[in-house]
């Protein structure tokens, strides 16, 4: 890892003298918990602020790049929250219809909205979001052929990501703290393990699909009861060496925008198959407005027969509100409903550019009617709202 | 191409007709018989498509400010890079500068005549590229007064002409086209548009919504050649008469033949646009 930034960096101050594109954003968030907690210590309410910078460097008629995106959380009331990451440090290298990227990356494969099942490249930062959507930094070398007949990708991944999980003081974590210095893994190189993912996609007329194979360290870590340093009782994360197979399809038809992904995924402890498929539709225009309106349905299905999973048979509606104004406001409102346990959560996102270059955010968060035998049962008494104000520059 | 461009525009010219009758050049067939006004119509815009032909490629910067009623404003800044396809509508891509919120945001597409456009989106905050339906061409793009379809190249086969009428317009002098798209989901019923009769620059243009009532006028000002041969306007104005908001275009660092080939109009490359 030293070595690879070394040489990183070597090939930032040695291409020529350009111009550094900057971006990012500065960001304070309030999340307020009305209920009581659950769990001991856990905090009502929180005021935190994030900072994530991107510099950019193209040189070589823009066939090599370099680029860098940082973030940073500070977090007076939980510690596992108050964290940084690498989100990107890679050098892109282009030549023809090959692609070299080498550093760390974010990837994203998918097309469904409601749970990312085939998107497995890295690991999330559970402690910014129970969507999944953001992720911590992986360190790869990734090769890219873009052909007339598809585009393949090869994945070769030096190391592992440990997920983020909330300290004791945070809210939406499990009943007991996970402790991450305590983490143990199937791989006798542990966290050094090196990991393999192949990718095709490719489209065809109104269909775009992809097919993906990972074999490495399994991203969802499984969970031992032990004690931590003090004698208490602590979850210490599991993580099993796995393969993945993944399928994801999604189709154009006018207004309706079908979506499929499909997964097989074979560890020590188990084998079994995943899908969530649905559409999404959208009226556009509607009642003689530029207000766009998106009906969303997918269904989500786990055949481990646990019945107790997230996401194993459960359907998710939502609805997307784009007003196409001079601010761009968006709404996205979904609701997820567990069919076997009847469990149900609900969130509403919300956001708004104010002038040019702020942005205000608000997110809604309700559980209900969680069955006692479900993982979203230490979620219950953690319904939010999040207010967000970003600064972009 | 041109001479043969020219040629058929002087069907267009009844006194021409005449003096070209009369000198005995009765071997042209296609003046042979009156055009009716769609026939010339369609000429005139098959001219236009003609004149404008080989480009191969272009880059420009868009400077988009919105302006509403009370005059309060809004900017966005937009590279767009085309590809001119031939035998199909061209390849496009713009790359969103401003607002800050979705800078790095980048849409691709591949415009096609009556079938559907093929349109991809990069998100540079989840970083996803996503397919998405282009069939939204009615809706306002980045919030302006241009809708999509404004903004769209401009295929022969979208619409069905007629030539309404020659005026002088400003320092020239236009045909009136009327065009009737003939795509499905147009925010249109009709529009009038000005072409000068010597390069078919589009001097004005005048929308018409589903109700058939006025909404929107388009003129294009300070023209500038390219290549000794293409013109594009350095400023484009929108006004809704409807709604009192107008949205302007400035168009600055036009380059034209930049080597620009398939491979950076593709939706696998789009993440890496710069």
């Amino acid at each position: 890892m030293k070595a690879l930034v070394f040489f990183l960096c070597i090939a930032v101050f040695s291409a020529p003298v350009m111009a550094f594109e900057y971006s990012g954003n500065i960001a304070a968030e309030y999340q307020l918990f009305p209920q009581k907690a659950q769990f001991e210590n856990q905090l009502d309410n929180n005021l935190t602020f994030s900072f994530k910078p991107k510099v950019t460097k193209t040189w070589n008629k823009g066939n090599d790049q370099l680029s860098i995106e940082l973030f940073f959380r500070a977090d007076d009331k939980d510690a596992e929250r108050n964290h940084a990451d690498i989100r990107e440090f890679k050098w892109l290298h282009v030549n023809g219809s090959h692609e070299w990227r080498v550093g760390v990356d974010t990837v994203f494969w998918g097309v469904t909205e409601s749970q990312h099942l085939v998107d497995v490249i890295n690991q999330i930062d559970r402690v910014e979001g129970i969507d999944g959507e953001e992720k911590l930094g992986q360190q790869m070398i990734n090769f890219t052929s873009i052909q007339d007949w598809g585009t393949l990708h090869v994945f070769v991944m030096p190391g592992f990501r440990e997920s983020t999980y909330p300290s004791q003081q945070g809210r939406l974590r499990l009943p007991l703290v996970v402790d991450s210095s305590q983490t143990v893994y199937e791989s006798a190189d542990e966290e050094n393990n090196i990991d393999y993912a192949l990718r095709f996609e490719h489209y065809i007329g109104d269909t775009e699909f992809g097919l993906s194979w990972f074999d490495g360290t399994n991203r969802d870590a499984g969970f031992i009861p032990g004690l931590d340093a003090n004698g208490e009782p602590v979850l210490i994360p599991y993580y099993s060496q796995m393969t993945q197979f993944g399928l994801d399809l999604q189709s154009i038809a006018g207004d309706w925008l079908w979506k499929l992904e499909m997964i097989h995924r074979d560890s020590t402890e188990e084998s079994f198959n995943a899908m969530t498929a649905g559409f999404e539709y959208t009226c556009f225009g509607i009642l003689d407005s530029p207000v766009d309106m998106g009906v969303l349905l997918e269904y989500s299905l786990d055949d481990r027969n646990m019945n107790s999973g997230i996401f194993d048979n459960d359907v998710f509606v939502g609805f997307r509100f784009a007003f196409n104004d001079v601010q761009s406001t968006d709404i996205l409102a979904g609701f997820i409903m567990d069919t076997d346990l009847k469990s149900q959560s609900l969130r509403v996102e919300a956001s708004r550019r104010l002038g040019d270059s702020w942005k205000f955010t608000g997110e809604l968060q309700f559980f209900d009617q969680i069955a006692d035998s479900d993982p979203l049962k230490a979620f219950e008494s953690d319904d939010y709202l999040l207010l967000e104000l970003a600064k972009y520059f | 191409m041109l001479n043969k461009a020219r040629l058929n525009k002087i069907g267009l010219n009844k006194f021409m007709v005449k003096k070209l009758l009369l000198i005995g050049l009765m071997t042209l067939p296609l003046i042979s018989h009156a055009q009716t006004a769609e026939e010339q119509g369609l000429q005139v815009a098959k001219d236009g498509e003609a004149y404008d032909a080989g480009f191969v490629d272009f880059t420009a910067n868009m400077l988009m400010t919105l302006k509403n009623k009370k005059g309060d404003t809004s900017s966005r800044q937009i590279r767009i890079r085309t590809l001119e396809v031939v035998g199909d509508g061209d390849k496009s891509l713009s790359i969103f500068d401003q607002p800050a919120d979705v800078k790095g945001t980048a849409m691709l597409t591949y415009s096609h005549g009556l079938k559907p456009d093929d349109q991809w989106l990069y998100l540079p905050a989840i970083k996803r590229v996503k397919r998405i339906s282009s069939r939204n061409k009615s809706g306002p793009f980045m919030g302006s007064e241009f809708a999509f379809e404004d903004l769209g190249s401009q295929e022969i086969e979208k619409y069905s002409y007629k030539l309404l009428r020659e005026e002088a317009c400003g320092e020239f002098q236009c045909f009136v086209l009327e065009r009737i798209p003939a795509y499905k989901y147009s925010g249109y019923k009709r529009q009038h548009v000005w072409l000068d009769k010597e390069a078919y620059r589009m001097i004005k243009a005048d929308f018409y919504d589903r109700k058939n009532e006025l909404l929107k006028t388009l003129t294009s000002t300070d023209y500038q050649q390219f290549l000794g041969h293409y013109w594009r306007p350095r400023k484009m104005e929108m006004v809704n008469h409807q709604n009192g908001k107008s949205t302007t275009l400035l168009w600055t660092d036009y380059a034209f033949k930049t080597g620009l080939t398939n491979r950076d109009f593709k939706s696998q490359t789009l993440k890496r646009a710069r």
